[in-house]
């Protein structure tokens, strides 16, 4: 099976504290760091699985500047054999439908059996890029997969519904899916795998490669574009508890006393 | 007349929460431009939930159809494009639920609609159409606004607008519509559900819940706070990276894609309060968040925080708690 991941270099964030930058538009970039995008991880580990099991390839795409070669360089350690960079400074204020465009004229006349995308990126969690693809190719495809299993050139996909409910669905290849975390356990990389991924090719492509005009792309070619970022307003705050950490315990044991929970 | 769609979601012959918060928002959303309401239902046997829509709808279009019995996002897009494309509503409201994930990115795509989606918040400002969202897991609002067009599309955060009956009783109109779909939907198919594996822990049941998130590191920090946790008289519990790390059961996660939850107690170890994981929480008793990053959004849910490495807290406390319980018991 030929299959293409689509991966987002992004910043981590989760135990970060975040500043506005002073466009307002974004966030300060310095000092964070970047990696693949959490969801796209557990789908490029997906697709080498896959091969490993069935055969085939697996290519590692990703719109975004040069910046992002390292998430390339990971996925071609993980077992990715071929990586793609479609960069090009009009691609700038792509938003997921513009990001969608870009993917498909890239890909539209690659092989594939499969295409894998994370189910969300962790920066602007939009969780469109994936579907909007499929539809460009004309291909069906499931978003929030958390299993996916095949017979007679059909995939059976378990998609992720609400608490804890999940549904079975037989969908026809080729065909894209967009993959949960928890899917997989993806494997550490060794140093050796990331001394040999330095050696592989990236391939380049930027606007004039892929055949679209400068109006489809960037601000001009979305559907949304930011005009302010802001720290969410906080309706309640909650009373903070300080000192030293024995002292910061003896007060959460007095409040758990006094509400007779201890 | 404007008219506004909102999509009605349901799933095994139940009306989700999310379409009566998208009702509410859609119900102010209509008086402010002076358009109308109107409730998309689409399935099999479905009209006792359209009598439903009927109280909060003024108008109730119902498409009912075999291929319509399960939820299947290309029937649901070759019957929504087809009501779109004859009735043009100005904006299109969907929920952002898996199925709403599954649908409306490509509905969009097809009918060239722009969408927005996980929005928290969104209306008409003059002559644009605005919508606000969450970016890097709730730590950063962003205000966008969406490509001029005689349509919109968006799809709505679950418990971001409060489900409020309409003042004035609605006695809507049900408005039945052939079903479009000619033929099967082959390329993609529903099988079944599937349900959740039962758990060890019911953790719904507990009074006290250590949750732990992200913050915990490492799977050979989980004793530590598996003890604490004891000395409380209550159960582990946890967001939703733990599980996916393996780490925890799913029996033991809380949030959307977990269990809801309501203790007297929970206490918040390094989770950072992703709403997924808040709107399974947040109506606990007394919530105690400890987390290293003072703007972590927990703790706009919690009752006392503490900024402080949890690794730091975790032993005092658990000691101090056990030494009560030991001069308690002498």
């Amino acid at each position: 099976m030929d299959i293409i991941v689509c991966v987002k270099h992004v910043p981590e964030t989760a135990e970060a504290e975040l500043k506005i930058d002073a466009t307002g538009k974004g966030i300060e970039k310095s000092g964070l760091v970047f990696d693949i995008n959490e969801w796209d991880d557990y789908a490029l580990e997906e697709a080498v699985r896959i091969k490993e099991k069935f055969g085939g390839t697996v290519t590692a795409i990703t719109v975004g500047s040069e910046d992002s070669d390292s998430t390339l360089r990971k996925c071609l350690a993980r077992g990715a054999d071929k990586a793609i960079r479609l960069t090009d400074p009009k691609f700038a204020g792509s938003d997921a439908y513009a990001t969608a465009k870009i993917l498909y004229n890239a890909i539209k006349n690659m092989r594939f059996d499969i295409i894998l995308t994370g189910a969300q990126a962790g920066d602007d969690g939009s969780a469109v890029v994936g579907p909007v693809l499929a539809e460009f190719l004309k291909i069906p495809h499931a978003t929030m997969v958390k299993k996916i299993e095949f017979a007679d050139g059909k995939a059976i996909v378990n998609r992720e519904l609400e608490g804890g409910l999940e549904e079975r669905l037989e969908v026809k290849l080729p065909a894209l899916f967009t993959i949960q975390t928890g899917i997989n356990e993806p494997r550490y990389v060794s140093i050796m795998g990331i001394r040999k991924a330095m050696q592989k090719e990236i391939k380049v492509m930027g606007l004039a490669d892929i055949g679209l005009g400068e109006n489809e792309v960037g601000e001009a070619g979305s559907w949304l574009t930011i005009e302010r970022l802001y720290v969410p307003p906080v309706e309640k705050q909650a009373e903070f508890l300080t000192g030293s950490p024995d002292e910061i315990a003896s007060k959460i044991v007095e409040i758990l006393k006094s509400k007779g929970l201890i | 007349m404007a008219e506004i769609f909102v999509l009605a979601e349901h799933r095994q012959g139940q009306l989700r929460d999310i379409t009566f918060e998208m009702l509410t928002k859609a119900r102010e959303i209509a008086e402010k431009t002076n358009a109308g309401l109107t409730t998309v239902l689409l399935g099999k046997n479905v009209r006792e939930l359209a009598k439903t829509l009927a109280e909060y709808s003024p108008k109730v279009l119902l498409v009912e159809d075999g291929k319509l019995e399960n939820f299947n996002s290309e029937a649901y897009q070759k019957v929504l494009s087809h009501l779109i494309t004859q009735r043009k509503p100005v904006l299109t409201i969907i929920g952002h639920t898996s199925y709403g994930v599954e649908l409306a990115p490509r509905l969009a795509a097809a009918l060239n609609v722009p969408l927005a989606t996980d929005c928290i918040d969104f209306g008409f400002e003059g002559e644009a159409f605005t919508v606000t969202r969450q970016m890097y897991g709730g730590k950063v609002n962003a205000k966008a606004v969406l490509r001029k067009s005689e349509s919109y599309m968006v799809t709505v955060r679950q418990a971001a607008f409060q489900a409020q009956k309409p003042s004035v009783p609605i006695n809507g109109q049900i408005e039945e519509i052939p079903s479009p779909l000619t033929e099967e939907i082959t390329s993609k198919r529903f099988l079944e559900y599937v349900l959740p594996p039962p758990g060890g822990v019911d953790i719904t049941a507990a009074d006290v819940l250590v949750g732990i998130g992200r913050g915990i590191k490492d799977q050979s920090n989980i004793p530590m706070v598996e003890e604490l946790a004891k000395s409380l008289g209550g159960v582990l519990a946890c967001s939703r990276p733990i599980v996916d790390k393996g780490w925890l059961p799913s029996d033991r996660q809380v949030g959307t894609s977990g269990k809801t939850v309501k203790p007297k107690l929970y206490l918040a170890l390094g989770i950072s309060g992703a709403f997924q994981h808040v709107l399974g929480m947040k109506n606990s008793d007394l919530i105690i968040a400890v987390n290293k990053d003072p703007k972590a959004p927990i703790f706009s849910f919690s009752d006392y925080g503490v900024v402080e490495d949890l690794f730091k807290i975790v032993p005092v406390l658990k000691n101090k708690i056990n030494e009560l319980k030991a001069q308690k018991s002498s």
